[in-house]
């Protein structure tokens, strides 16, 4: 099969998680020698060569295509709101539109040069780069002939897999990592949900990370359920990682490890440490990460008189994550809302047992964890200290966890992933 | 004749370094040496080698007649002798003139007075003894508490000590209609003299000096004058307090604050019936006109000139409380290494940055702060604080197991 992609960002250089599930699909893929063109905005060079790289920035678009015309008139909605930014709190919105404006000082910046240097993050003008990407699309649709189908990540490239899909008449499939639902809660960016729902309604064929998202899709989007497959994320490497990092406290940790966003729950893991260290002094908890209620979360901590046992992190990446999950003796992912929810497996992997919360779509593919619901801190509290004190718990999860690990391999989703396509290329009249 | 009291507060605190979770249990160094050298050099080169010069040519242009006062903390005289022994020498060499007087305080320049009498007494015993050690065993007579927080039951605390004299802030909250231009006594023990900083003066020279914006700006020797003089003649003394880092730090050497200092001496003496004294020769000559009541402590920072700048807020309290808990066990241990690092992390700089006064005083604290938000520094020094507890803990574990 040959694939034309469209994602957003690919590793090493990524902001969040949606690089990191490409990278695993693309590689499952690879392992089954399916043949992919992947398109991201902004390529740096140093990506594993898995598959054909396009860099969306170095695409000249000629706009004397007339075909393009249409497009266009139905993107420039999009320039209505540039200064919307889903995925990111305030100091990091700052410290992203920073970066995006001197990373681009030395272009033209005008929408409708030839070539458009893409930021490929997630800054103020991310609807511009959407917009641009999507021309991009057409572009590459119009200029290649060598692929079958289109597969389009999340919303920041449904454009793009629309306008692709209008020029080359090929059918698309419209992978769902996230909703708007999942980001923003209740208060809904209506442009993102508008291009999520085009997206979907567009595709012949829609991917929902897990059962839950599946169901948003459904419910939130009017997708018809026979339209929507799961197809549950993987781990790269399903082997138990021996750590070369010692504990340095004499205390238990139990660890959150993620956006410090209301969708994580982080106040939750808050409340619940509380209860937990005032049965037992004997444990510290460690909050990784960085988002928008991290200062909250911290005057609650001192608030709660707890600080000299709840520790700070800060955002951590490379090696330091892996530090984390080896000296943590529980994970807790309290989530309100996650489609997936890749971390619990990566502290499966590093022999701790973990809590998840009911809310996430991680819950449907991992038997052996105490799972909870987000809200429920005394149930939170009260798996928190059997996991520390009941040796017996923690030892059984630690062996299935990782007996389970192995079957969530990122060949197993892509051969799944395969059919799909076929399917869908079928289905075609 | 009236006097006026010039007092310097020369302080620099241990800035910890960023120091994260994962060194918990591992890394028991907390300080960073870097960035307190080059602070001790940049002041150095800015404000203290320049400024002592500038008082050593005053003094011998007037000798008997012109004095200042300095008040160095603990981590001020150990960062001279590790990073600037030049400067630690210039000063010994105004202090041998005479006409300078020193002042003691806590060695950690720490808020301990308003949670630990012990601890209170026993930092200002080792500060002592330090002053003592450099400065040819010169011992104080008079004392100023961390950021001249005051209130009547230190002050009592104080005497009980031997002192004779404290300064504080002549905050209009606790004046009210009077003047700070007196001598006052501690309304517990009428034996403590209290010297009040006329803040107006006082903050025209360190705060105001080059601003623009006010409407008195530029401020010259002259107009400074005139408004000595307009100080009723019963008034007796005037107390210009302020940080030594004003001149050349906090006002840059460009504003012309040096040649402000260099020539308001000679003014004083030609224009205005005032002379220069110290706190201790201020005390043993003019007499007290009534006692001050301070119930609530009272500090020299900011608009509210209370302790807010440093606790008060559930980072400030819980940091705060956190450290004093240890007091007793720290102290147990015997452990010098402990006791200097139990020391340095008292001092009211690490609580300053916590502070989240953002939009009053905001701006002052993040010029004085090296962290970005006070949540960053409340969780560098917890993390610190964890690990010092650990350290304490397994201290204490030892002679048990030897």
């Amino acid at each position: 099969m040959r694939v034309l992609m469209f994602g957003w960002e690919f590793p090493p250089h990524i902001s969040g998680g949606l690089g990191t599930a490409c990278y695993g699909l693309v590689k499952g893929l690879a392992h089954h020698n399916q043949d992919i063109i992947f398109v991201v905005p902004k390529l740096w060079g140093d990506e594993e060569p898995l598959a054909r790289f396009v860099n969306a920035s170095d695409v000249a678009i000629d706009y004397k295509e007339r075909k393009f015309k249409k497009i266009w008139k139905n993107l420039t909605y999009l320039e209505v709101s540039s200064f919307l930014v889903p995925y990111l709190g305030p100091e990091e919105y700052k410290k992203f539109t920073d970066y995006a404006i001197h990373d681009r000082a030395d272009v033209d910046d005008s929408i409708f040069s030839p070539k458009y240097q893409f930021s490929g993050k997630y800054g103020k003008n991310l609807m511009e780069e959407v917009s641009r990407y999507a021309l991009t699309g057409a572009q590459i649709a119009r200029d290649r002939d060598d692929f079958d189908i289109i597969h389009a990540h999340d919303w920041l490239s449904f454009p793009a897999g629309i306008a692709a899909k209008e020029i080359s008449g090929k059918p698309l499939v419209a992978h769902v990592h996230a909703t708007e639902f999942d980001r923003s809660g209740k208060s809904v960016n209506q442009p993102v949900y508008d291009i999520e729902r085009a997206g979907m309604e567009a595709a012949d064929h829609v991917l929902a990370v897990s059962q839950l998202t599946k169901n948003t899709i459904v419910t939130k989007y009017g997708i018809p359920e026979e339209k929507v497959s799961v197809l549950h994320n993987a781990v790269l490497d399903a082997s138990i990682i021996k750590s070369k990092y010692d504990k340095k406290v004499p205390e238990k940790i139990v660890t959150f490890l993620g956006r410090i966003t209301f969708q994580k729950g982080p106040e939750y893991f808050v409340e619940a440490a509380k209860k937990v260290l005032d049965r037992d002094p004997n444990v510290r908890f460690v909050m990784a990460g960085s988002g928008d209620l991290l200062n909250r979360m911290i005057d609650r901590v001192a608030e709660l008189r707890i600080a000299s046992k709840f520790h700070f992190t800060g955002f951590l990446k490379g090696d330091d994550v892996d530090h984390m999950y080896a000296i943590s003796d529980v994970y807790v992912m309290p989530s309100v809302s996650e489609p997936f929810g890749i971390s619990p497996l990566e502290a499966v992997r590093h022999n701790t047992p973990v809590i998840i919360s009911k809310q996430s779509g991680v819950a449907e593919v991992l038997v052996n964890a105490i799972k909870i619901d987000f809200w429920d801190i005394d149930s939170m509290a009260d798996s928190i200290f059997a996991l520390l004190h009941y040796n017996g718990i923690s030892r059984m999860f630690k062996e299935m966890g990782s007996q389970e690990l192995k079957k969530l391999k990122w060949e197993h989703v892509a051969a799944k992933l395969v059919t799909v396509y076929e399917k869908t290329i079928s289905a075609r009249p | 004749m009236r006097s006026i009291c010039f007092y310097f507060q020369v302080h620099q605190p241990y800035r910890l370094k960023p120091y994260r979770f994962f060194d918990i249990g591992d890394d028991h160094y907390y300080w960073d040496d870097f960035l307190n050298r080059s602070v001790i050099r940049k002041i150095a080169q800015k404000c203290y080698l320049p400024m002592n010069s500038l008082l050593l040519d005053l003094i011998h242009q007037y000798p008997g007649q012109f004095k200042v006062t300095f008040s160095f903390s603990g981590t001020f005289m150990d960062q001279l002798e590790a990073y600037a022994p030049d400067v630690l020498e210039s000063f010994q060499r105004l202090v041998k003139t005479g006409q300078v007087e020193l002042l003691s305080e806590t060695y950690g320049h720490a808020l301990a007075a308003l949670k630990s009498k012990d601890e209170f007494s026993s930092m200002v015993d080792q500060h002592r003894e330090k002053i003592q050690a450099l400065f040819d065993g010169y011992t104080p007579k008079v004392f100023r508490n961390t950021e001249l927080i005051y209130s009547d039951q230190i002050g009592a605390m104080v005497a009980d000590m031997g002192y004779k004299g404290i300064l504080t802030e002549g905050a209009k909250h606790v004046l009210g209609w009077k003047s700070p231009n007196y001598v006052y006594q501690n309304s517990i023990n009428p034996n403590l003299k209290v010297l009040l900083k006329n803040f107006r003066l006082s903050d025209d020279i360190a705060f105001r000096f080059s601003n623009k914006t006010w409407e008195d700006y530029p401020l010259t020797t002259d107009k400074f004058i005139n408004w000595i003089n307009a100080i009723p003649k019963s008034e007796q003394v005037l107390n210009l307090f302020m940080d030594y880092e004003t001149f050349g730090e906090h006002q840059w050497a460009e504003t012309g604050i040096f040649e402000f200092m260099k020539a308001l001496p000679g003014a004083v003496f030609n224009q205005t019936d005032f002379g220069f004294a110290t706190p201790s020769e201020i005390i043993d000559q003019v007499s007290p006109i009534s006692a001050i009541h301070v119930p609530t402590p009272i500090s020299w920072a900011d608009e509210e000139r209370d302790l807010t700048a440093w606790l008060g807020n559930d980072l400030q309290d819980e940091a705060f409380d956190r450290l004093y808990d240890l007091e007793n066990m720290v102290k147990k241990t015997n452990d010098p290494d402990l006791l200097r690092d139990w020391n340095y992390l008292q001092t009211s700089d690490h609580f300053y940055y916590m502070c989240t006064k953002f939009f009053s005083d905001g701006d002052i604290h993040s010029y004085f702060s090296p962290y970005d938000t006070p949540y960053d520094a409340f969780i560098n020094y917890m993390n610190v604080l964890s690990d010092f507890v650990l350290r304490v803990k397994e201290k204490l574990k030892e002679p048990a197991i030897a």
